[in-house]
């Protein structure tokens, strides 16, 4: 599958990819300049903050909010939480509910001994880091043990609302061969500024992320690996404007995937990007320190904008998403690059650009889990013309050597799944995987010929996207709605108010404890 | 021969009543989920009815595709259904038709109700772009299209309304489950309503388990279901305006301000 079928222009490729290092080295600069509300509650998580006061807000947000009254953001949560745990004698869960009773304000907190007091918050970072390494060692155990199935892997959704039902969709899923479970989450979750508490039942479109309830789904998943004799992964959602929060919460409760892009929530849930930019950077760094895999999200471009005309933003994008993840220390088998099934069928041999796409996606990034999904936006209630569609999905994915494969529902345009039409997707898939399991190492594309040719068009559209991109800056290109047609201001979108610059003396244990060496950044002098 | 008094579904023979239903039980595959199968297909009212496939669902579930006859026809002679009367027009036409009629523009206001974050149907219709290689409401000159995107509130819908002066409000609602759609949809009814409103403006939504049927239920003037296309609703909003006389009123000056909140 490793061989190159497309005859790709190399020095191309090379362009692109340094074009979309230089765009994401110039937004890193904004990175490391400034935190963001998520990250210091993402900080107070894994201190072992948790819970939620008397009016159900989590004590993640009172304490953060408490601190960023008074302006001290720009120290880190982690100093201020350290500071007082350090004066009071407290731990630090007992120092967040006197936060929330009223008694404490932490930036009013005498500060005896500031190096002590960073000497404690490095402590509390060792004991989180601790025990995401436990769910790493855990996982590959499982894996070790078990097995994870085959690639491409099934990937299929539970949605219902309630995390029970989901258990019971999700189980059965993967008793009928699905090795990936997504439990879609409450529609509008991605807004929250906060992420709920305790198990629910109550999500429509979905069911909340909350830590309870990865909890619940990993217990029933890994009851069912026994069973199995196979490692099923748990998938949820590091998007939104708790991007980091979620991530941290995946990595202590061995979640195995996030979706987990550095554009989504600009373009498609308008939330600030000079916010997203940063939850991002952090977020894929927990995600690459717990191994998990990430999904980026360049599927969704096409949803908006046309599949054909629009297939290249796919790649530069991708070249863009890379960039963002190698630099936040995730290797490339985490970096699940997304794409999609998405031209319409009427398309004379759309099997054929579809194939080039794939193909060429896999060459580029030839170790890269690349994630592939469905078709959604022209599957109408013909639910036999879908499933037809859904054959020559799955054929181009196993042709082409697709990772992760987003199985698509014949109720696509009607419903959330039924358990009998997971049932079917997972049955199609693995027909068509087996019945056309070495297509791909038999076949030779002609030269120049329609797969060729259209491979080729999409990465010299790419490149010179990424290098008028390079000139004008992502910010700018985002502004001037170059991905997926949508334009988004600088200053614009959900969540701005929640962007800090970092003070001389900001403080965070995690970068040092999670990333490898060579990426990680002087702090301020008095942090170190 | 098919007699309209008495039509029947057609399998491979006039009037043999054939269907076909796939259903999953919460039983284990055998002998007894397989006769609850076929006595839920009788009280359904089928006919001969037969399992034809069951599959193990695992996790004490069993699939069933069963077929059955319907013993009774259907006289559509006696039918009525509700259908807004609408005369198709193409592009060209709807923006000739506007101008001549009506003799200003158009304000249409767009928008994803509630939580609902889906916005595949609402751009289909709005977007420049269009759908299908048919253009969206934006590139209608005459027309002027606002889309609001995805998760408005129905209260920042209709204070948009009344800011621009809208003929027609456009919702679009894709997630249905648990039936939100219909509270969502119900709710804007209830703000217009309150605010004067209603009587003033057309009001149309749309989506994949919308029906014309269902929206006139819920107090709409139109409902738009898959498949639709954006001159079969442009074509509405412009004689829907003529026809009820909603013309005459002026636009409000903002509305022919370049749109700039969205996006």
């Amino acid at each position: 599958m490793g061989e190159a079928l497309l005859d790709l222009d190399q020095k191309l490729i090379d362009r692109a990819r340094q074009a979309a290092r230089h765009i994401t080295s110039d937004i890193h600069q904004h990175i490391t300049a400034n935190t963001t509300t998520a990250i210091e509650r993402t900080v107070a998580r894994l201190f072992g903050v948790d819970g939620v006061d008397e009016d159900d807000v989590p004590l993640p947000n009172v304490v953060v909010e408490n601190i960023h009254k008074d302006g001290g953001l720009k120290r880190g949560a982690a100093f201020w939480l350290a500071n007082a745990v350090h004066y009071f004698g407290y731990d630090v869960q007992e120092v967040a509910e006197a936060v929330a009773r009223g008694s404490v304000d932490l930036c009013k907190v005498p500060v005896k001994d500031a190096a002590e007091a960073r000497r404690i918050a490095q402590d509390l970072a060792r004991k989180a880091v601790e025990r995401i390494d436990a769910a790493r060692a855990k996982r590959e155990e499982y894996v070790a043990r078990l097995g994870m199935g085959r690639e491409p892997y099934l990937y299929v959704i539970v949605a219902t609302g309630n995390i029970e039902e989901d258990v019971v969709q999700a189980t059965a899923a993967v008793r009928q061969g699905a090795d990936i479970i997504a439990v879609i989450r409450h529609t509008g979750q991605s807004l929250l500024d906060y992420v709920p508490y305790h198990a629910t039942s109550g999500g429509f479109g979905g069911t909340y992320a909350t830590q309870e309830n990865f909890r619940i789904m990993r217990r029933a998943l890994d009851e069912t690996a026994e069973d199995i004799g196979r490692y099923p992964r748990l998938v949820n959602y590091a998007s939104g404007l708790c991007m980091p929060e979620i991530a941290a919460m995946g990595a202590l409760e061995r979640l195995d995937m996030m979706l987990n892009d550095a554009m989504y929530g600009i373009l498609f849930r308008d939330i600030n990007m000079k916010r997203t930019f940063v939850d991002q950077s952090f977020s894929r760094m927990i995600n690459a320190y717990a191994g998990i895999v990430i999904n980026t999200g360049e599927d969704n471009y096409l949803t908006t904008d046309d599949p054909v005309e629009a297939a290249h933003t796919v790649l530069a994008s991708q070249f863009i998403n890379e960039q963002f993840a190698l630099r936040a220390g995730l290797p490339m088998k985490q970096i699940g690059l997304g794409h999609v099934f998405a031209i319409y069928p009427e398309v004379e041999d759309g099997l054929l650009y579809s194939l080039a796409q794939a193909q060429m996606t896999r060459e580029i990034f030839p170790e890269a889990p690349l994630k592939y999904m469905p078709p959604t936006k022209h599957i109408t209630g013909n639910i036999f013309k879908s499933y037809a569609e859904h054959v020559m999905y799955n054929l181009v994915s196993v042709a082409t050597g697709q990772g992760i494969q987003l199985l698509g529902m014949l109720t696509e345009a009607i419903h959330t799944p039924f358990l009998h039409d997971r049932y079917l997707a997972i049955d199609n898939a693995k027909y068509v995987f087996n019945f056309a399991r070495h297509l791909g190492d038999e076949v030779m594309y002609r030269k120049d010929g329609r797969v060729q040719g259209w491979a080729a068009q999409i990465l010299t559209k790419a490149t010179a996207m990424l290098e008028e991109i390079e000139k004008i800056g992502l910010m700018t290109a985002l502004e001037r709605g170059l991905f997926a047609n949508v334009k988004r201001p600088k200053e614009g979108g959900k969540g701005a108010d929640g962007v800090v610059a970092k003070g001389p003396d900001y403080f965070n244990p995690f970068p040092d404890l999670m990333l490898p060496p060579e990426l990680r950044e002087p702090q301020g002098g008095e942090g170190r | 021969m098919m007699k309209p008094e008495d039509v029947r579904p057609y399998g491979d023979t006039a009037n043999d009543g054939a269907v076909q239903l796939s259903f999953t039980l919460p039983l284990p595959p055998g002998d007894l989920a397989m006769e609850a199968a076929k006595v839920i297909a009788r009280r359904i009212g089928l006919e001969e009815p037969s399992v034809v496939h069951s599959q193990d669902l695992t996790n004490g579930f069993t699939f069933f595709i069963v077929y059955g006859k319907v013993p009774f026809g259907v006289d559509v002679t006696r039918l009525e259904v509700p259908k807004f009367q609408v005369e198709s027009m193409d592009f060209e036409e709807i923006n000739a038709f506007v101008r001549d009629k009506i003799g200003r523009k158009l304000v249409v206001v767009g928008a994803s109700t509630g939580t609902d974050a889906h916005t595949l149907g609402l751009d289909a219709i709005m977007n420049m772009k269009g759908y299908a290689g048919k253009y969206g409401l934006e590139r209608y000159p005459e027309f002027v299209a606002v889309n609001l995107g995805s998760q408005v509130p129905n209260e920042v819908l209709v204070a948009k309304a009344i800011e621009l002066g809208a003929d027609a409000i456009l919702v679009s609602q894709t997630v249905t489950q648990k039936n939100i759609h219909v509270r969502n949809l119900t709710e804007l009814v209830e703000l217009l309503e309150a605010e004067g409103l209603r009587d003033r403006v057309i009001l149309v939504c749309g989506g994949p388990r919308i029906t014309h049927e269902l929206a006139i239920e819920l107090g709409y003037d139109a409902g738009f279901g898959p498949g639709t296309l954006p001159p079969m609703v442009a074509s509405y909003i412009a004689q829907e305006v003529v026809k009820r006389g909603l013309f005459s009123r002026k636009a409000s000056p903002e509305a022919g301000k370049k749109w700039e909140g969205r996006e």
